[in-house]
Formats: C-alpha cells, sequence, structure tokens
C-alpha cells in the first residue's frame, strides 16, 4: 500500500464513515434494518451533481441531498409505520423506486463534475493542497456530524430515539408516538447517507446512479468492524467506533488493491475475496488478544 | 530442511526482484467489471505493447462493479506513480480522472481511456480534437446506421425491433438515443426493455417476445454480463438477438456490425506507444475505432429462426457455424 493509497483510503473512509453514522442510527438504535441506502446515497450523489451543475453553491447542494436523504427515509418509514409494512421490504421498495427516480432526477444515469467548483476548492482556495483537500473537508464535516448525533440523542427528541430502539412498548406507555419518532430517526439516517453520497460525487467526479451498490454492505460491515475493535460501551464511543470502522474497511480494500507477498501477484479479480478475508483477521484479532491474555 | 529450502527461496526473490529492476515502463490499469469485452480490451492493449517489443510491467485493478472501490483505485494507481494510467469504461475513467486533478505536480500522469462511448459528456475532454488535463483515449461510439442497415439486410421482413438495456449506464445512454432517433428513416418501430441489475436481464429479454421480430443489444456492461440469459429466450422464442459487439457474437447474438474490443484495446496500445514514446496527450486527439467488422453466428441464427443471408455471409469476417 503506497501512502497516497493510504490517503485515499483515509479520505474514503471518512466520507463513507458519514453514510456509516447513518447506518448506525437505524441499524443499532432504532433496531431498523434499513436498505433504503443503496437507494438515498445516489439520490444524494444526484442532487448535488444537478444542483451544482445548474449554478448552486456547492455547499448549498448538500443541504438538499440531505434534505433529499431525509424524504426518503421519510417514506420508508411511512410505508412501515402506517401501512404495516415490514421494514426490510419497505426500505427496498424505496431503495428500487429511488433508482429510478436518480435518473429522472439527473435525466440520465451518470452527471459528470470534472472540472466543475466543488466544496474542495474553497478549501485549496485557502491553500490546502488539492491531495489533502478531501482529508480536510471529510475530516471536519465527519466530526461535525458526530458532534451532531451525540448531542441529538441527549435532546428530549434523542432520548425518545434511543428508548424507541430499546423498548417500544414503555416508551409509547409514557404517550410518546413511537411512529413519528422512528419516521424522523430513519428520515435523519438517511439524510446523513444522501450528504456522504453527495461528498462522494464531488469527490469521485461524477455521480452515477450505480454508485449506491453494496452502499449497505459496507455500512453493516463498517458499524460491526468498529464495534469489535474499537467497543461501544457509550454512546459517544460507539458512534466514533463507527467512523473508525468505516476507515478500518476502506484500509483493507487499500491493502488488498496494493497486495504482493513477494513475486506472487494476486488476480484482480481476487479483490473482494482479499478484502473479505483481511476484515475477518481485523474482525478475530481483539477475540484472539482477549483470549491469549486470560491464559 | 528450512535451511535447504532457504536458499533456493532467496534466490527466486534476488531472482524477481532483478526482473523488476530491468522493467522500464509502467502501466496502471482501472478495468470497472470483468466481462468479455473489457476483458478484450486489455489483451488487446497488452499484445500491441507486447509486439512492438515495449517491455512493461503492469498493475491490474478490477474494481467489481463497486464505485466506491474505483475510487479508491484511482487512488491506489496515481499513488503507484506508473508511467501511463490506462482506464476502460466510463466511471473508472471518472475516478481516475479526477484523483489525477487532485493529486500533486510530481504525482501527475497521463491518462488512457478506452472503451468510453461518449468522452465529452463524461466531462473527460472539452474538444475531441485538443484533449487537454494530460487525458486522451479511444472511444466506442456505435455506427448506429450501419448497423441498423446490416439488420435490416439479415431480416428483410422486419418490422418491430426490440432494444434491451440498463437505462443506468451512461455507455448505453448515447447509442439508445442515436436508435430511436434513425429507426423512423429506416421503417422501423421501437420497442425498449430496460433492467437494472444482471438478476432481472432474463425476465426484461421475456417481456419482449412477442411484441417485437428482434432484439438489438447495445454495448451494456449489464445485459452483456447476462447475455447467455437473453439468447436463451431468443432460442426458446425463435427470436433473433443482435449485439454490437462481436464477443457477444461468439457467445451465440446472431450477429454484429461492430467493434473488436481486442482491436480497440490494440488501438489504445498504439496511443500508448505514442505517449511512452514522449509525445503530450494534449496531442493525440480522441480516436474512434476504425474498422468494423460483420460477425455472424450461423449455429444461432437458424436455431432463432433465421437463416443468414448469403451476401451478408459474404461479407463477414468471421462466421461461426
Amino acid at each position: 500500500m503506497t501512502l497516497y493509497a493510504a490517503l485515499g483510503a483515509v479520505e474514503q473512509g471518512l466520507v463513507y464513515g458519514i453514510m456509516v453514522i447513518g447506518v448506525y442510527l437505524t441499524f443499532r438504535i432504532l433496531d431498523f434494518p434499513d436498505l433504503t441506502v443503496d437507494g438515498s446515497l445516489p439520490l444524494g450523489a444526484a442532487i448535488s451533481a444537478v444542483a451544482i451543475t445548474s449554478g448552486i453553491d456547492p455547499y448549498l447542494s448538500l443541504l438538499l441531498a440531505a434534505c433529499g436523504g431525509f424524504a426518503a427515509g421519510m417514506v420508508t418509514a411511512f410505508l412501515n409505520t402506517k401501512f404495516k409494512i415490514l421494514h426490510l421490504l419497505a426500505s427496498i421498495l424505496t431503495m428500487i423506486a429511488l433508482y429510478s427516480i436518480n435518473i429522472r432526477i439527473m435525466s440520465g444515469p451518470n452527471v459528470a463534475l470534472l472540472g466543475v467548483d466543488t466544496v474542495f476548492d474553497s478549501v485549496i482556495n485557502l491553500g490546502v493542497p488539492a491531495h489533502y483537500a478531501g482529508l480536510v473537508v471529510f475530516g471536519g464535516l465527519a466530526a461535525c456530524v458526530l458532534i451532531f448525533i451525540i448531542w441529538f440523542l441527549s435532546t428530549e427528541i434523542g432520548q425518545a430515539i434511543l428508548a424507541t430502539g430499546d423498548n417500544p412498548q414503555m416508551i409509547r406507555s409514557l404517550g410518546v408516538n413511537t411512529d413519528v419518532i422512528i419516521i424522523m430517526g430513519v428520515g435523519l439516517s438517511n439524510a446523513l447517507v444522501a450528504l456522504s453520497g453527495a461528498l462522494v460525487a464531488q469527490n469521485q467526479g461524477a455521480a452515477d446512479v450505480g454508485m449506491g451498490i453494496g452502499t449497505i454492505v459496507a455500512g453493516l460491515a463498517s458499524v460491526i468492524i468498529g464495534e469489535t475493535v474499537f467497543g461501544c460501551t457509550t454512546m459517544a464511543r460507539a458512534f466514533i467506533a463507527a467512523l473508525l470502522g468505516s476507515i478500518v474497511y476502506r484500509l483493507a480494500i487499500a491493502l488488498a488493491l496494493g497486495l504482493e507477498l513477494g513475486g506472487f501477484r494476486f488476480n484482480p479479480s481476487d479483490l473482494n475475496l482479499i478484502t473479505a478475508l483481511l476484515v475477518i483477521t481485523a474482525l478475530i484479532t481483539p477475540n484472539l488478544k482477549k483470549r491469549f491474555i486470560k491464559r | 530442511m528450512t535451511k535447504k529450502l532457504l536458499l533456493p527461496v532467496l534466490m527466486t526473490f534476488a531472482l524477481l526482484l532483478q526482473a523488476s529492476v530491468a522493467q522500464s515502463v509502467t502501466i496502471s490499469v482501472s478495468q470497472f467489471v470483468e466481462h468479455p469485452a473489457l476483458d478484450a480490451i486489455l489483451q488487446g492493449f497488452q499484445d500491441y505493447l507486447k509486439e512492438k517489443g515495449i517491455d512493461v510491467k503492469y498493475n491490474v485493478h478490477n474494481a467489481q462493479a463497486n464505485m466506491g472501490t474505483a475510487m479508491q483505485i484511482a487512488q491506489q494507481m496515481v499513488g503507484e506513480k506508473p508511467d501511463l494510467l490506462v482506464a476502460i469504461t466510463t466511471v473508472s475513467a471518472q475516478t481516475c480522472a479526477q484523483a489525477l486533478s487532485k493529486a500533486p505536480a510530481y504525482l501527475k500522469r497521463p491518462l488512457l481511456f478506452s472503451g468510453v462511448t461518449d468522452p465529452v459528456a463524461a466531462g473527460l475532454v472539452k474538444n475531441l480534437q485538443k484533449p487537454t488535463g494530460g487525458i486522451t483515449g479511444v472511444a466506442d461510439l456505435l455506427p448506429v446506421r450501419e448497423h441498423l442497415k446490416m439488420v435490416l439486410q439479415y431480416y428483410p421482413g422486419i418490422k418491430t425491433l426490440g432494444l434491451l438495456y440498463n437505462a443506468g449506464e451512461i455507455n448505453s445512454k448515447a447509442t439508445i438515443a442515436s436508435v430511436r432517433a434513425l429507426a423512423p428513416e429506416m421503417g422501423l418501430k421501437i420497442v425498449e426493455a430496460t433492467a437494472s441489475k444482471t438478476a432481472d436481464v432474463y425476465q426484461a429479454a421475456l417481456s419482449l417476445v412477442g411484441r417485437v421480430d428482434a432484439v438489438f443489444i447495445p454495448t451494456d456492461n449489464t445485459i452483456i454480463s447476462a447475455l447467455e440469459s437473453v439468447l436463451k429466450v431468443g432460442v426458446q422464442n425463435k427470436l433473433p438477438i443482435f449485439a454490437a459487439d462481436i464477443d457477444s457474437v461468439k457467445r451465440g447474438a446472431v450477429a454484429a456490425m461492430g467493434f473488436d474490443y481486442y482491436k480497440h484495446g490494440y488501438q489504445t496500445g498504439a496511443l500508448a506507444e505514442k505517449i511512452i514514446n514522449g509525445m503530450a496527450p494534449e496531442d493525440i486527439p480522441v480516436e474512434f475505432q476504425k474498422d468494423l467488422q460483420l460477425y455472424i453466428n450461423a449455429n444461432y441464427s437458424k436455431q432463432m429462426g433465421l437463416t443468414p443471408p448469403d451476401a451478408l455471409l459474404k461479407q463477414a469476417t468471421q462466421v461461426y457455424q
């Protein structure tokens, strides 16, 4: 792994980490397995790309993307709570619908953002070298999102979200409408995912309708890596672990891409297998360490 | 035992090390997904440089159809400090272009794209004749007119042509738009079916049965990845399937007046040679695939209820029996 690729992996880990924080919110806090993310990530990308190419400020486009994601999450949660469609199916329905909607938004499958002003240009203009701009922007935004989400969950609504995930009957008996709480929570989660998607698109130079494929897989993998490797004893720690898990996941891919054992080179097609093996190693190492320390 | 093994192992390592020192040119390749046409591009590219006696060390990466991975591959490739970057397909080219534009000056390298249908719409170049930013390459914009003429000649009674593609692929968008525009003057009615992933292709192909006389597949990564399921529908329902790339004809499509992606890669290799010899990418206009070839699969053609016309058989570069 070259240093440049490692930097790239950290950058990707941070930007997808915002998505992972969203996934953590639904998957762990609300106990709501949400596959909408495969559609809301490209939704955010599409909204942001179309907004930027029609002259809207790149930062404002992030806000629009987040609003779009919030709406998508609300649809999923609405289908689930009001029409009693199983959460998995409700989220799958929104996800597949978003595929067509995203093509509509972009009037095609791909909008190029090469050579257009993005959020990075304002940072580059401050004198940051272009190859660090991604790290600065994503690091800053990921930190803001972390602080926001930890603060938000300590507010009254946030506490209600936590309680809804833990024990919906109890919180309902206290007179809280859990349907509204779930709709808000899933909306917020998808707003973060769409924000992540918007940033990914600006970073890779194009929004593409296919870019959402495998988002939930990466999201869940990162959540679980984070929990296993960095622990989740407190709320703040759990969210930071989710972000770090995302970085570890991307580093595993970067490592797999550059892996060479002496003269033996892997086939390019072995990439996913090697990534899986590296993630397995990351997951079982803490476990093994515990076992050895006990003896 | 271990000591006995150690010496040969060390020697092998030393030899490998030496071999890597002797190599003169390093090329990093980003390919978006594995399928025969894209694999053929890479093969053609590598064969051209081999024939010219250029000693190349390749770092080949494949994103396995994941865009996040494609971006990481682009960054990995920039970090590998190759002499030249090659990107196969639109998405790979866009991610590489973006990674290069953000790279510090000492990591900037020329980028060659291949298998990109519309490089201007993809934002890779602004002017095909005068590319900028160290990016140039070979585009595979399909010669739709020639292709439709061939289909009409192959199947004189054809009234309705089905199009099968993934609406989510920018590569297909350009082709489908020009088929739609040309169809009326050729007296063809168009019926479209789309599939967003390989698992949906079979169902999309079935939806065309009974509504069209023949089916045309553009250079669409999703459909071509699941071509066999379309061919099965074609054989069972006597519905001729035409393709736009000749690799698909080998697999069982009736005929294609199209690209040999091997040659496409070969042509890309020639551009790479120019860059290796010191020419600036800015001085190399974007090229289009030069020669078109007619490939016919007589065996599958008969299975799908069409006998190949003799005139076309004579004209064909390759006929699979």
